[in-house]
């Protein structure tokens, strides 16, 4: 007697692949021997993208990456971004930023489990947790007049202040998420039909789940609590009070409890910011005053490509308008940020400096040098390491995608299953086309 | 976050990565490369003479820069117990390289993807797969030396042959039951 395998190809365009990723699974009978993962199939060329637009342009590439939690790919851009230029946004901020990245992050979570449990039959859940990320995106469409391609964070800050009535929308929403999430987790946590699927498969270990750098959720499912809120704390999260939830086994179950419990974490993470976040502006000047003698020397050392837009009127005597004659005199430098949208629309000037920073070649500039930062996002470790050569645009950007640090590891995960585990453990991976494939 | 940056060359890349992984650095955090041909070299748009109004950056020696960003996650408290560290190996067009398949096992789809995108490859895996684009694609995107609007010839089955994945649907050789 002789042992034959098949392939089955699953994907790219499968109603269980969420995203579009083939996988062509090695099967015996019904057990999956060997598993490949080809991805691609939503390559965008973020990367070399970035590095051809001026650095307010590439802004809106990012909200691309991870499209059901984009305003955390804006901030981890700019904030990258900010760390080359040396720059701190103001505390207003920097809770704003918090608020944007936590609202999404509830929304990412919310997807995920949804749509895991709809493709494991439980339609309900799915309706109830895409009404609760309804009310969210509704949020995210009043902070940013987008509900998906947000564009929300700049560099120097965000685009604009929080909207009237944040503070009180998000309080009467948080109830009703509250409400919807107990009513999901009420139906799937001690359902037999949902456990039976989820308990014990996909099992991902301490060591490999090291092994292939996998962070997020998922590594928190097998126990390692590694946050990069926690272990590398930006913007306001060392003031914050939050649990970083984890699993023990590793399992789909697991993974699922996380981002449970981490939906609940980050609510009261934005309760806690509406609750601290001081007044004040929100985002840096976007024109820097100086010595108005200082472009006199740049243009005398002929660098006067910039000073067209830094004019200061001089009150000329017989004794000249020399630098001892005329002490203090300041004029705007433009800085890295973008003017606010008032400004733009508001009059000539303020259209003409917004024409101004986005054109290429004329866009302000981030000094050379190069920066990582991380931030967590939906998925794990949203990691933007920058290059800039001092020229209008980025030299280099490099995205650490979180997502692809867990497909590499999906034949492990897979490797012994059934075919109709792929769909459980593939929901639970939260693959998103977007950041995968870049 | 602190993390420290080394600069190792070409020949001690994986002795060095070997020896941090053994100090601890169980974390291979991510990999990728930089093509440093055209640094401080990019010539300006729209009409404007130059594009480094103070001062364009020293060019590098080598074009490409490797950049391996390790991490020693502790799995009881899930902080690092240590800086990271950024190791970076500079190398050129044909330099032979060591694969850290075997440190850490992220490193094959992270290697895939450099050669993909940069066109660096490795000495141990000579018949290495692109990881992001097909296999007929031709030259390596992420170089700065490819256009940006470069068009690909368009691929598709030859004539005659039947339209499909050549891994659908066959069946493989047989293996005896144990």
């Amino acid at each position: 007697m002789t042992r034959k395998t098949y392939f089955l190809n699953m994907g790219p365009a499968h109603p269980a692949m969420h995203g579009v990723v083939r996988l062509i699974l090695e099967l015996e009978g019904e057990r999956i021997i060997n598993t490949e993962v080809e991805i691609g199939y939503l390559h965008r060329a973020f990367e070399k993208h970035a590095e051809t637009e001026t650095w307010n342009n590439a802004i809106p590439y990012t909200d691309r990456l991870n499209y059901v939690s984009p305003l955390i790919n804006n901030v981890g851009f700019c904030l990258a971004a900010e760390k080359i230029a040396g720059l701190t946004v103001p505390e207003r901020g920097q809770y704003i930023r918090v608020i944007a990245c936590e609202v999404s992050r509830v929304a990412d979570h919310l997807t995920c489990i949804g749509a895991n449990a709809m493709e494991l039959g439980a339609f309900t859940v799915f309706l109830y947790l895409m009404e609760a990320r309804e009310l969210l995106y509704r949020l995210i469409d009043d902070l940013c007049g987008a509900r998906v391609t947000t564009d929300y964070a700049r560099i120097g800050g965000v685009k604009a202040d929080l909207p009237a009535g944040f503070a009180e929308k998000f309080r009467a929403i948080a109830p009703q998420i509250r409400k919807l999430v107990a009513d999901s987790e009420a139906l799937l946590t001690k359902n037999r039909i949902f456990l039976d699927r989820v308990e014990g498969v996909g099992v991902l270990s301490r060591e490999d789940g090291l092994a292939y750098g996998i962070t997020g959720p998922f590594l928190r499912s097998t126990g390692i609590p590694y946050d990069v809120r926690r272990a590398h704390p930006y913007l306001v999260y060392d003031r914050l009070d939050f649990d970083i939830p984890v699993g023990s086994r590793g399992d789909n179950l697991d993974r699922y409890l996380v981002r449970l419990a981490e939906i609940e974490q980050s609510l009261r993470l934005v309760e806690q910011c509406l609750k601290a976040m001081p007044e004040g502006p929100h985002s840096l000047a976007a024109w820097d005053m100086k010595d108005a003698f200082n472009f006199q020397d740049m243009g005398k050392s002929g660098n006067t490509a910039l000073l067209s837009r830094c004019l200061a009127n001089t009150c000329r005597t017989l004794e000249g308008a020399g630098r001892d004659k005329a002490p203090g005199l300041l004029v705007q430098e433009p800085a890295l940020v973008m003017p606010p949208k008032e400004e733009t629309y508001g009059s000539i000037e303020g259209l003409m400096n917004q024409f101004e920073r986005v054109m290429w070649s004329w866009g302000a500039r981030i000094p050379a040098g190069e920066a990582y930062h991380a931030v967590e996002g939906g998925n794990g470790e949203l990691g933007s390491h920058i290059v800039s050569d001092g020229s209008d645009r980025a030299y280099r950007v490099r995205c650490r995608p979180p997502c692809l640090f867990i497909m590499a590891a999906l034949p492990k995960l897979l490797k012994g299953s059934y075919v109709a585990d792929v769909v459980a453990t593939f929901g639970s991976v939260n693959m998103i086309a977007g950041e995968l494939d870049r | 976050m602190i993390f420290e940056t080394r600069t190792v060359a070409c020949a001690q890349a994986f002795d060095t990565l070997s020896r941090l992984k053994a100090e601890g650095y169980n974390l291979l955090v991510d990999f990728t490369a930089l093509d440093y041909s055209a640094y401080g070299k990019r010539p300006a748009s729209m009409g404007w003479e130059q594009n480094f109004p103070s001062g364009a950056p020293a060019p590098r020696a080598e074009r490409f820069e490797l950049v391996y960003r390790l991490a020693s996650l502790d799995p009881g408290t899930g902080l690092e117990a240590k800086p990271r560290v950024e190791v970076r190996v500079p190398c050129g067009e044909g330099s032979s390289l060591l694969s850290v398949m075997s440190l850490w096992a992220n490193a094959d789809w992270l290697e895939r993807e450099v050669w993909d995108m940069f066109g660096i490859k490795f000495a141990d895996r000579p018949d290495i797969k692109r990881l992001l684009l097909y296999e007929e694609f031709v030259g390596h995107p992420l170089r700065k030396d490819y256009p940006v609007k470069k068009r690909q010839p368009l691929i598709g089955p030859k004539s005659g042959e039947l339209a499909g994945s050549p891994s659908f649907n066959i069946v493989r050789q047989e293996i005896p039951f144990e």
